[in-house]
C-alpha cells in the first residue's frame, strides 16, 4: 500500500496528512476550499517543525516529509488511493454527500476511514458500495503526539479491513485499540459524561473549579482536570457532544448540565474565547 | 527592552503574572508550559528578532530557558 487520501484539510486532516507523509506515504490532501488548502500547507509545515522540536530524541526525523503531500480540490484525485481518511466537518449531511461521491470514484479494494467523534460508522458504511471496507478511527489532537487511537468496527466492517487499518497505523508508529460501533465509542462516552458531571459538581457548589481539577490531578494523577480539558476542547463542542449522546441513547444520564448551556449562551467557550471555567 | 526581557515578557504573558521563574529555569521541566508552546516560541523569536529558525535548529534545548533562547538569538544574529 502506498497512496493515502486525506479529505478535509482542517486541524485533523493536517495532522493525519503529516503523519503519513512523515513515513513516506504518497499523500493527497483534499478540501473544498483552495484557501483552506493554501493555509494548511503552512500549518503542516509548523506541525513538522513542532514534531522535530518535540520528538527529536524519540526517533529519526524526516525533514522532507511535507514534500510527500499533494493538495487538491478534486475528489477524483483519490481514484487510485489505497487508504482514505475522511476528516471533514462533523455534520451528517456534509459527510453523506462526500461518501456518496466517493463511492463512485474509489477502487473497490480501497479502505475508507471515518475520523469522527460521534457519528456512527455503520451509518456511513451503509452509504457505500463496499461497507465492509469502511471503518472508523478516532484520531486525537494533535495527531502526531497522540499515537494511540480508537479503531471502530462498524456492523459491516470486515476483519480484513480492521487488520489492514491496524497494520497501516503501525507503519506510521501508531497503535489502534479496536472497539465496536456505538455513540461516542469509549473515549467520548466516558470523557463527556465525566466533564458534564464535573460541571454539575461545580454548579451544585460541591467545590470550586480549581479544587475539582486539583482532585483529578493530585489525587488521581491525571495530567489535566476535567474542567481544564473542557476549556481546551471548547464548551460548545462539549455541549454538542453531550447532546449527541443524550439523543443517541435517549438516556437522561447524558443530559447537559444547565451551567454548561448557560456558559455557551454567554459565549464563555474556554481557551478560544479567552474564558471558560478558567481565564486565559 | 533588551532581548532577554522581551523573551521573558512573552513567557510571563503565557504563564500568568503570578508565576515566577528565573532566566535560567527550564520552563518545560518545571511544567510551566507544555511542549506545544515550543512552536509558539519559535514563531515568536522569528517574528521579534528577524531570525530564521532552520530545521537543524529545532532542538528543544535551544528553547528551554530565557538564557538559552537569548544565546540562540545572539548566535543567529551574530
Ligand atoms: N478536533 C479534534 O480534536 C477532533 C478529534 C477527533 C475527531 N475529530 C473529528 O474530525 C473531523 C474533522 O475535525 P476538525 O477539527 O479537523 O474540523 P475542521 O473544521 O478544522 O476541518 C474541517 C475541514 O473540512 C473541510 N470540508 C468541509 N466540507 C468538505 C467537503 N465536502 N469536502 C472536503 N472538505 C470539506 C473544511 O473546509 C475544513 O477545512 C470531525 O468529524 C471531528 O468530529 C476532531
Amino acid at each position: 500500500m502506498k497512496k493515502i487520501g486525506v479529505i478535509g484539510a482542517g486541524i485533523m486532516g493536517q495532522g493525519v496528512a503529516y503523519q503519513f507523509a512523515k513515513f513516506d506515504y504518497e499523500v493527497c490532501l483534499i478540501d473544498i476550499s483552495q484557501e483552506v488548502l493554501d493555509d494548511s500547507k503552512n500549518k503542516i509545515r509548523n506541525i513538522s517543525r513542532l514534531d522535530m522540536l518535540v520528538n527529536r530524541e524519540k526517533g529519526p526525523i524526516n525533514p522532507t516529509a511535507t514534500d510527500n503531500i499533494r493538495y487538491s480540490t478534486d475528489l477524483r484525485d483519490l481514484a487510485d488511493a489505497d487508504f482514505i481518511v475522511e476528516n471533514i466537518i462533523e455534520n451528517v449531511d456534509a459527510k453523506t454527500k462526500v461518501y456518496q461521491e466517493l463511492s463512485e470514484i474509489i477502487q473497490t479494494t480501497a479502505k475508507v476511514v471515518v475520523n469522527t467523534s460521534c457519528i456512527t460508522i455503520t451509518r456511513i458504511g451503509s452509504l457505500m458500495k463496499h461497507p465492509e471496507n469502511v471503518l472508523g478511527i478516532h484520531f486525537m489532537n494533535p495527531v502526531h503526539m497522540r499515537p494511540t487511537v480508537e479503531v471502530i468496527r462498524g456492523v459491516y466492517t470486515s476483519d480484513e479491513s480492521i487488520e489492514t487499518a491496524l497494520k497501516t497505523l503501525e507503519s506510521v508508529n501508531m497503535n489502534g485499540i479496536v472497539v465496536n460501533d456505538s455513540p461516542g465509542f469509549v473515549s467520548n462516552r466516558v470523557l463527556m459524561l465525566t466533564v458534564n458531571e464535573a460541571i454539575f459538581a461545580l454548579q451544585d457548589r460541591v467545590a470550586d473549579a480549581e479544587s475539582i481539577d486539583r482532585i483529578h490531578k493530585e489525587c488521581f494523577g491525571h495530567t489535566m482536570g476535567p474542567l481544564e480539558t473542557a476549556d481546551l476542547i471548547g464548551l460548545d463542542t462539549i455541549l454538542y457532544s453531550v447532546e449527541v449522546l443524550y439523543h443517541s441513547f435517549n438516556d437522561s444520564k447524558y443530559r447537559p448540565a444547565p451551567l454548561l448551556k448557560q456558559m455557551v449562551d454567554a459565549g464563555k467557550l474556554g481557551r478560544k474565547s479567552g474564558e471558560g471555567f478558567f481565564k486565559y | 527592552m533588551n532581548n532577554q526581557d522581551q523573551i521573558k515578557e512573552f513567557i510571563q504573558k503565557k504563564v500568568g503574572e503570578k508565576v515566577s521563574f528565573s532566566n535560567a529555569d527550564d520552563i518545560f521541566k518545571l511544567g510551566l508550559v507544555n511542549s506545544l508552546f515550543a512552536l509558539e516560541l519559535v514563531v515568536f523569536l522569528e517574528n521579534s528578532f528577524g531570525i530564521q529558525v532552520e530545521n537543524e535548529d529545532l532542538d528543544l534545548n535551544n528553547f528551554r530557558s530565557v538564557d538559552n533562547m537569548n544565546d540562540f538569538v545572539a548566535k543567529k544574529t551574530a
